[in-house]
């Protein structure tokens, strides 16, 4: 390999939040605390992409995670061009793969796809040069929203110990215990959530009603499963809310959203049983009065909106590591920082 | 982590061989106080000041240079830090990414700002600085001081505070710090 070329390295798609592991979730943490910064400034916006194609490719309803996957493009510089499957020639019967392929033929540096079917992005993945973020695949993964809950989490903490986030490590997920509550069945969100805070070092406990489990939960690094929120949430420093899936019919699994409620809900009594430092968390949309009552949602412990303001940095930091000046650095890779020594290269 | 040290990360870099101390540390320190005095002479006073670290090398020396404001005028001079990654044009010659915090104090626009960096050489980063800087609001002007300037200028610009007019070979590495400058090379490991 010739000084000056970058080395290949394996990330150059995000298609699962296990593919990156403890070390790039870091990275990406670090990376974002940068555009955090930029998010604040009087002109929020960076030249790093001008140039590069984004395409948002949306087979699924959806408002914060595209809003905020273009806001992040834009952000960069990057071109951004949308894409909704009802609006487009999949509704007159072209295969999705068709649909990719054409639209790659246009010049795109990177499709962010959500669809219903798990494994949807990697087919992509496999059919274009382009990079490929997962925005949600069916019951599969989201793992831009793990990187965002994790900087959140981490953000919240070391705002509490008065550290700077940049001295700021993963060091706080070690023993930081996180109950994630719901619809864990069909939630891309926790999969990847449990996956990212199992690789950072937390303890992860699982309150489910019964008929909501997985039907395995093997591969998931979850410390305990129980169907008593009020035990758990005592000791508890993180409280995840799921949203119940009606859409992929979680109303089947239960009796009634009224008993999933009383059993499974964060009423106002119940949010008075977590330790005093405790953050309530939820992936949105919110079901107001089902996982979430209208009052929990919106004290100060919740931290929801912090949640959706993070998702864009985050999301900007998985796109310039993606996509960034010399073909990207690519995620997950330790190597990303160890540049060649070229000649020529500035000295400060 | 600086230039210097990217340079030198394995499994790519290589090792810094040092061959020559330029300068000792109680020479940089008599440098940066030399500039420190020009910047008051040159902006009589220091209205409107800011000086602005570039991550990492520079950012030492700024607060070694406010330090030294604050003795002789008195007055504190705000710090800020900038990291230029986003704003790199080395298009495939390195992965780029951002080392350290960015913290600029308040609006430019109207202030004067003083960028402060370990090393001027192709003058790539001070053009990423500059671009930087315009999304803080327009300073009324903008000028350079650097501990060495080592040639080799790839791009029309000039310091206005040089600690040292170093000539080197392109290959050569300059390694500053407060502890002092010293000239070597970098060989493959």
């Amino acid at each position: 390999m010739s000084p000056g070329e970058v080395p290949k390295v394996p990330g150059r798609h995000l298609l699962s939040v296990a593919d990156l592991g403890a070390e790039g979730i870091e990275e990406v943490l670090h990376v974002s605390d940068a555009f955090v910064e930029v998010g604040r400034r009087a002109i929020p916006k960076v030249p790093s992409l001008r140039g590069r194609t984004v395409v948002t490719l949306f087979a699924e309803q959806s408002t914060r995670t595209r809003l905020s996957f273009e806001t992040a493009a834009k952000r960069l510089s990057a071109d951004v061009m949308t894409f909704g499957v009802d609006t487009s020639s999949v509704a007159k019967g072209e295969s999705l793969r068709d649909t990719v392929e054409t639209v790659a033929a246009m010049g795109v540096d990177a499709f962010v796809v959500r669809h219903p079917a798990a494994g949807a992005p990697a087919a992509v993945a496999r059919w274009v040069e382009a990079a490929v973020v997962n925005a949600g695949d069916g019951w599969h993964e989201h793992p831009t929203q793990a990187l965002l809950d994790c900087y959140t989490i981490r953000q919240v903490l070391a705002e509490r110990r008065g550290r700077r986030l940049e001295d700021e490590g993963v060091g706080c997920f070690e023993g930081l215990r996180v109950t994630v509550v719901g619809d864990v069945r069909h939630s891309r969100v926790a999969r990847s959530l449990v996956l990212a805070l199992g690789a950072l070092g937390a303890v992860v406990t699982l309150v489910v009603p019964g008929s909501l489990l997985p039907p395995s939960l093997e591969g998931w690094p979850v410390a305990a499963v129980s169907h008593d929120l009020d035990t758990a949430l005592g000791t508890s420093d993180v409280c995840y809310l799921l949203r119940l899936q009606t859409e992929r019919g979680a109303g089947s699994f239960l009796p009634s959203v009224r008993e999933y409620c009383a059993g499974f809900g964060l009423t106002a009594r119940r949010a008075a049983l977590l330790p005093d430092d405790a953050l309530v968390m939820h992936p949105g949309p919110m079901n107001r009065g089902v996982e979430i009552a209208d009052d929990v949602a919106d004290l100060p412990r919740s931290v929801v909106l912090q949640q959706v303001a993070n998702g864009v940095a985050v999301r900007m930091a998985v796109l310039f590591m993606l996509l960034g000046p010399s073909g990207g650095a690519g995620l997950g890779s330790a190597a990303a920082l160890d540049g060649p020594a070229a000649p020529g290269a500035d000295g400060g | 982590m600086a230039e210097r040290e990217r340079r030198l990360t394995p499994p790519r870099g290589g090792v810094f061989v040092p061959r020559v101390q330029v300068l000792t540390a109680q020479d940089v320190q008599r440098a940066l106080t030399r500039i420190a005095h020009e910047i008051v002479e040159r902006n009589r006073g220091l209205d409107d000041v800011v000086l602005v670290g570039l991550q990492t090398g520079g950012v030492p020396l700024a607060f070694r240079i406010a330090a030294v404001l604050q003795e002789v005028e008195g007055v504190s001079v705000p710090v800020g830090l900038l990291d230029v990654a986003f704003y790199r044009d080395d298009i495939g010659i390195r992965p780029v990414l951002p080392e350290a915090a960015t913290d600029i104090p308040g609006d430019l626009a109207g202030r004067l700002v003083v960028l402060v960096d370990d090393v001027l050489f192709t003058g790539r980063t001070v053009r990423a600085a500059l671009n930087a800087l315009a999304d803080y609001g327009r300073a009324r002007a903008v000028q350079l001081a650097v501990m060495v300037d080592r040639g080799h200028r790839e791009l029309p610009i000039r310091p206005d505070y040089v600690g040292k007019n170093m000539p080197t070979r392109i290959d050569e590495q300059v390694d500053v710090s407060l502890d002092g400058v010293v000239l070597g090379d970098v060989v493959p490991r």
